[in-house]
């Protein structure tokens, strides 16, 4: 499914280099769900970026569901993004002024789905995460929970190969946390999504089946709970 | 761009495939497919922000709304002005002492043509309706009561034949009155009202120059026309003019000079025939020669005359666009600036449709189309507002102004035009956006 080999990420900063990652590489199965760990600045964001096809590495090779993605133009990146990926994000990134079904709809958009196709899949979204009441409200009128709700239901909605959360939780507090690791770990489990989440905390790592730690730039652990 | 295979490499079946969100996606990935969803977007976002949509509207409003009244105006305008050339008849032909750009009929031009040119013109037996030489000069009219300053016009009989002019009393000027060159005198309607009040103008006296001339006829009212009133100027015949008031002697003293000679042809096509063969008999006249000294007279053509000022108000309407069009150029660069400051604000927005697989094109389009959307409405906002005026003055019978279909098309079109020209940049910079940083931007 997913594929990293000796990836190195090297960002410019005026006359600096900052070597972000150093020879990544891992592997990531259909149907796992792996969590990222590790310090602030050990390149988690970075590599998730890279997963999630949002930039392209310096140097290795990186091969998604089959296609290798390293080297495509960005919009070519979009293209994968749309077809392949599903986006949870710490600050959920909601459209303010559009109802959850219309942001859940978003996306396939851009992939030329009819109206009646979205609206049947965004509602079978919302339904699947438990937002089935709330379609017409918009954001300002749900906690934070429901909107990472209608978030993960927004990344469900265009049937991905994989979910990538970069700190889902950052942002909630630890009750509701749980709650969205739960759906998470559901949605994993009845239906096989892959999922890849970023985390620093241990209570959100234990949801994983498979947790990767870095430092530096580096992958030093790649344990199975 | 290469097209990615969704299901290039299918690893397994879903586990749980029970939700038709496993089903394949039934999906055109075509450019254009979702175009009239970016559409839909870019007005939804109109809508959200209508106070400044309306405020960013509003150079284009009022620049529209400008281009359509004056270029109405302006049409109208020109078209009353040739209207009222051609009522004079555009079968005139003016010759001019003086050479070129001297104003016909005036008595201080250098002078060179005379009465026995005048002569030898009617000599010809041309196919006209008459030739009617003229003097004028600028004096005080004294009469008992009242004293103007008028323009004399020294005319002959044929004056009244070439310029249609109709007697309210008396009589115009006749051959006798020229022969002997008679102090005589027909007033214009308003200048005998000037002179003498509602009270009889026929019989009376005036004095100009300290000569007397009896009032002989009073014109009917001829009405404005474009060149000023033709009710205060009073005539007299040309000998009494070059003779008795002016002073109009040559200066080989063998003859009397003349300010122009009007001739009004029967038919208007003849015209240029009638202007060479008498710029010719003049050159022979004035011992010009035939090598191209230039001639010491002005022939004025009245289909020229009409045609110089149709290319002037048609200018002046190019003049008055012109001006209308640079505030649309300023109500355009009103648009750029909101979209710019609309795609900083919409930064995160751009970042996380950029993120999901909104594609540069996708974008880009709709920021153009926000941009067009503006200005296009702007532009159906100025015509309808831009219409009022024309149309109350139309209305009211200042001028017929009416607005032509071209003035809508270029109404529309400019303001189109507008929005995407001024709409393109901004929306390049949204659709150039990295998701990443947008993504972080706050
Ligand atoms: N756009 C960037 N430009 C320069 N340096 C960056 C950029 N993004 C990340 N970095 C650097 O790369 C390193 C890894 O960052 P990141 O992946 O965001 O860490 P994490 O998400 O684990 O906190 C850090 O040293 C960070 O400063
Ligand atoms: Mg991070």
């Amino acid at each position: 499914m997913i594929s990293l080999r000796d990836i190195h990420k090297t960002y410019q900063m005026g006359d600096v280099l900052v070597s972000a990652l150093q020879g990544v590489s891992f592997s990531i199965d259909k149907g796992d769900f792996v969590a990222i760990m590790g310090p602030s600045g050990s390149g988690k964001s970075t590599v998730m970026n890279l997963i999630g096809c949002l930039d392209t590495p310096t140097s290795g090779e990186y091969v998604l569901d089959g296609v290798a993605v390293d080297q495509l133009s960005s919009n070519d990146l979009a293209l994968v993004r749309g077809q392949k990926l599903g986006f949870i994000f710490q600050q959920y990134n909601l459209l303010p002024r559009q109802s959850a079904l219309r942001n859940v709809e978003m996306p396939m958009i851009y992939r030329g789905v009819s109206g009646a196709e979205r609206q049947r899949r965004a509602l079978a979204a919302l339904n699947l995460v438990g937002m089935g009441q709330r379609v017409d409200h918009r954001p300002n009128e749900l906690s934070g929970g429901q909107q990472q709700r209608v978030a993960i239901a927004r990344a469900l909605a265009g049937s991905p190969s994989v979910i990538l959360a970069d700190e889902p939780t950052g942002a909630l507090d630890s009750k509701t946390s749980s709650e969205i690791m739960e759906l998470l770990r559901r949605l994993n489990q009845q239906q096989g999504i892959t999922v890849v989440l970023v985390t620093h905390e241990h209570d959100v790592a234990a949801y994983a089946a498979r947790v990767l730690t870095m430092r530096d730039g580096q992958l030093i652990g790649d344990q199975r709970n | 761009m290469t097209t990615l295979d969704v299901h290039a490499a299918p690893e397994s079946a879903p586990v749980a495939a029970d939700s038709i969100l496993f089903q394949p996606i039934a999906a055109s990935s075509s450019g254009f497919g979702s175009l009239w969803e970016v559409v839909r977007i870019s007005f939804g976002s109109l809508l959200a922000n209508k106070v400044r949509s309306l405020l960013t509207m509003l150079g284009v409003i009022i620049g529209v709304a400008s281009v359509v009244s004056l270029l109405a105006l302006g049409n109208g305008a020109s078209a009353s002005i040739t209207g009222e050339i051609e009522a004079i008849g555009t079968n005139i032909l003016t010759i001019s002492a003086g050479s070129q750009n001297r104003g016909p009929g005036n008595a201080t031009a250098a002078q060179n043509l005379t009465m026995d040119d005048a002569k030898a013109i009617e000599a010809l037996q041309l196919p006209v309706i008459g030739v009617a030489p003229q003097l004028n000069s600028n004096a005080q009219i004294v009469a008992k009561s009242a004293d103007k300053n008028a323009q004399i016009i020294g005319i002959t009989p044929a004056f009244q034949v070439v310029n249609n002019l109709t007697m309210q009393q008396g009589s115009f000027i006749t051959d006798e009155h020229l022969q002997g060159a008679n102090t005589v005198i027909v007033l214009g309607s308003t200048l005998a009202k000037d002179l003498f009040g509602n009270g009889q103008a026929l019989g009376q006296t005036v004095r100009i120059n300290n000569q007397s001339l009896r009032v002989v006829g009073v014109l009917t009212p001829q009405g404005g026309s474009a060149f000023g009133s033709e009710d205060d100027r009073a005539y007299i015949p040309i000998t009494t003019a070059q003779k008795r008031l002016f002073n109009a002697r040559t200066p080989d003293g063998n003859g009397y000079r003349v300010g122009s000679i009007t001739l009004s042809a029967i038919n208007a096509s003849d015209l240029d025939a009638l202007q060479s063969r008498v710029s010719m008999l003049l050159r022979e006249r004035h011992h010009l020669k035939l090598d191209g000294s230039a001639d010491d007279f002005n022939v004025i053509n009245q289909a020229e005359i009409l045609g110089t000022l149709n290319t002037i108000t048609s200018m002046m309407t190019l003049f008055l666009a012109a001006v209308a069009g640079i505030s649309l150029l300023v109500g355009g660069i009103g648009i750029m600036n909101i979209m710019l400051v609309s795609v900083t604000e919409r930064t995160r927005e751009i970042g996380l449709r950029k993120a999901v697989g909104a594609r540069s094109h996708h974008i880009l389009m709709q920021f153009v189309v926000e941009a067009a959307v503006l200005s296009m409405t702007g532009g159906m906002i100025g015509l309808l507002l831009g219409s009022i005026i024309p149309i109350v003055v139309t209305q009211l019978g200042v001028l017929d102004a009416p607005i032509d279909l071209q003035t809508v098309g270029v109404a529309i079109g400019f303001s189109l035009g507008v929005g995407l020209f001024f709409g393109i940049y901004p929306a390049q910079r949204a659709a150039k956006l990295n998701p990443i940083d947008a993504l972080r931007h706050e």
